[in-house]
């Protein structure tokens, strides 16, 4: 195959409204020559899943502040799994270390807490995306 | 890729298989070599999908139309694909992708499925792969496709070869300098929309358009203009109506046929372009290449026959293939 497009969809599940992040780091993402599908607030797990089939992409960027994440992630990725997407998974926001193991555990490849440089995920992603 | 998998996956697609789909649309994005064999598996499948270009300026409100054009479609019981087309940026060729903010409340509908892509470098507003991935949701099955442009603004002539119906979105309060490119979007458009009639001035430019066309209308078909806010879904209806009716025209006239061989005239072109030009680069890394302009150099040969014998080349690489 020739030089494939890094495609990434970003995504922000639960109710709360901060898209200041998410926008942060889709824009280190494209300025490092990827394509990111950008899906805006609010969006459910069922939402999430779906987009990410139909783009066909190579990761999943989460972004959440709310808290709900220890609801919302294993749901997303327990439809991932159930449609068979097999792509990488990581996620920022407001997420307290002692919930960092549990995320792990169901395969989320890795945390970004607030104050996180973008280039360490745009790092993050190249590497485990050329893997 | 390799070709089990392309066949597998447009043994799939050919049954309707969504996913198939989805990585059907990666491969003939990403690899040259692999487009003709999924391709020329699947056009016989192709030629059934009513397909429809939405172009206009950026922030115009094509995404928001097509969210509710595609909801009230699938009211009336039809299946949507969707080609949201972004521009890639000039630096690093990156993209951000954002149409399907607005395309939330059809996300999920199974009988719906969007595609956004990248224009990669394509100036026409959509990409070089949008044709194909036309092609693969029309093999899907999908009644309908709607394809949102990257909205330069300028006349996209390429989205009116790639569809049967061409919108031209406008909205009021653009200024001026708009005049200049309505010109333009004339010659592509079957159907004007001026959104955001819920702002003031809609009226007005829905004057400015109708009154361009008063001498202008060498056509069978003069394009209406139907005033819309779609953000409140106010006009969908009749845009739905109106689409169907231009189909509905291109069908009684056989201009079906006539739009179709105006597209594969323009189609195998590009193809035959770009197959040459990726030869040439090939060509252009090698050490006969090389060898060439050291024999320009010293006058051994010229420019022009050196040319004669790269076209040599090409096709000598070709038949080996
Ligand atoms: N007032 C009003 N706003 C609208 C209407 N339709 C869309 N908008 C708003 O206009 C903005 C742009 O809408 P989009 O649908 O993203 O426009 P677009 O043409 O797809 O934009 P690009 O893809 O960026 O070129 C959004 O904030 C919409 O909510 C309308 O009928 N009335
Ligand atoms: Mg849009």
């Amino acid at each position: 195959m020739g030089e494939k497009n890094i495609r990434i969809l970003m995504a922000k599940p639960g109710l709360d409204g901060h898209d200041r992040g998410i926008k942060v780091v889709s824009r280190a993402l494209r300025d490092a020559g990827m394509e990111v599908i950008y899906m805006g607030l609010h969006q459910t797990p069922e939402q999430i899943v779906e987009a990410a089939i139909q783009e066909d992409v190579d990761a999943l960027g989460l972004s959440i502040l709310s808290g709900a994440h220890i609801i919302l992630f294993p749901k997303i990725m327990e439809l991932l799994k159930e449609n068979r997407v097999d792509i990488i998974v990581f996620a920022g926001g407001i997420i307290p270390d002692e919930d960092v193991p549990a995320l792990k555990n169901i395969n989320i490849a890795e945390i970004f807490g607030p104050g996180t440089n973008t280039e360490d995920i745009v790092k993050f992603v190249k590497e485990k995306v050329a893997k | 890729m390799a070709e089990p998998d392309i066949e597998v996956l447009t043994t799939q697609l050919l049954k309707g298989d969504r996913r198939a789909a989805a990585k059907l649309i990666t491969i003939v994005e990403n690899d040259p070599d692999a487009v003709k064999r999924v391709i020329s598996r699947i056009y016989k499948n192709t030629g059934k999908a009513q397909i429809v270009g939405i172009t206009g300026p950026p922030g115009s409100g094509k995404s928001t139309l097509i969210n509710q054009l595609a909801s009230y479609l699938r009211q009336k019981g039809r299946t949507v694909g969707i080609i949201a087309v972004d521009a890639s940026s000039p630096f690093g060729g990156g993209a951000f992708l954002g149409d399907r903010i607005r395309m939330k409340d059809i996300t999920t509908d199974k009988g719906i499925f969007i595609r956004s892509m990248a224009t990669r470098g394509c100036k026409g507003g959509i990409a070089r792969a949008t044709g194909d991935a036309i092609k693969i949701l029309d093999a899907l099955g999908y009644d309908i496709i709607l394809v949102e442009t990257a909205g330069a603004g300028e006349a996209e002539v390429d989205i009116m070869n790639a569809s049967h119906t061409t919108i031209v979105i406008t909205v009021p309060g653009l200024g001026d300098d708009i005049q200049a490119n309505k010109a333009g979007m004339m010659e592509i458009a079957d159907l004007f929309v001026v959104n955001k009639a819920d702002r003031e001035g809609a009226d007005i430019v829905v004057y400015e358009i109708e009154s361009m066309f008063r001498f202008t209308d060498k056509r069978g078909w003069k394009p209406p203009v139907l005033k819309t806010a779609v953000i409140e879904a106010i006009g969908i209806s009749e845009l739905a109506e109106r689409i169907d009716e231009h189909f509905n025209y291109l069908k009684e006239n056989d201009l079906i046929g006539e739009r179709l061989k105006r597209r594969v005239e323009m189609e195998i072109a590009n193809i035959a372009k770009e197959v040459m030009v990726r030869e040439l680069e090939e060509i252009r890394k090698s050490e006969a290449y090389k060898k060439l302009i050291e024999e320009i150099i010293e006058k051994k040969t010229d420019p022009h026959s050196a040319a004669d014998e790269i076209m040599m080349m090409v096709k000598a690489r070709y038949i080996e293939k």
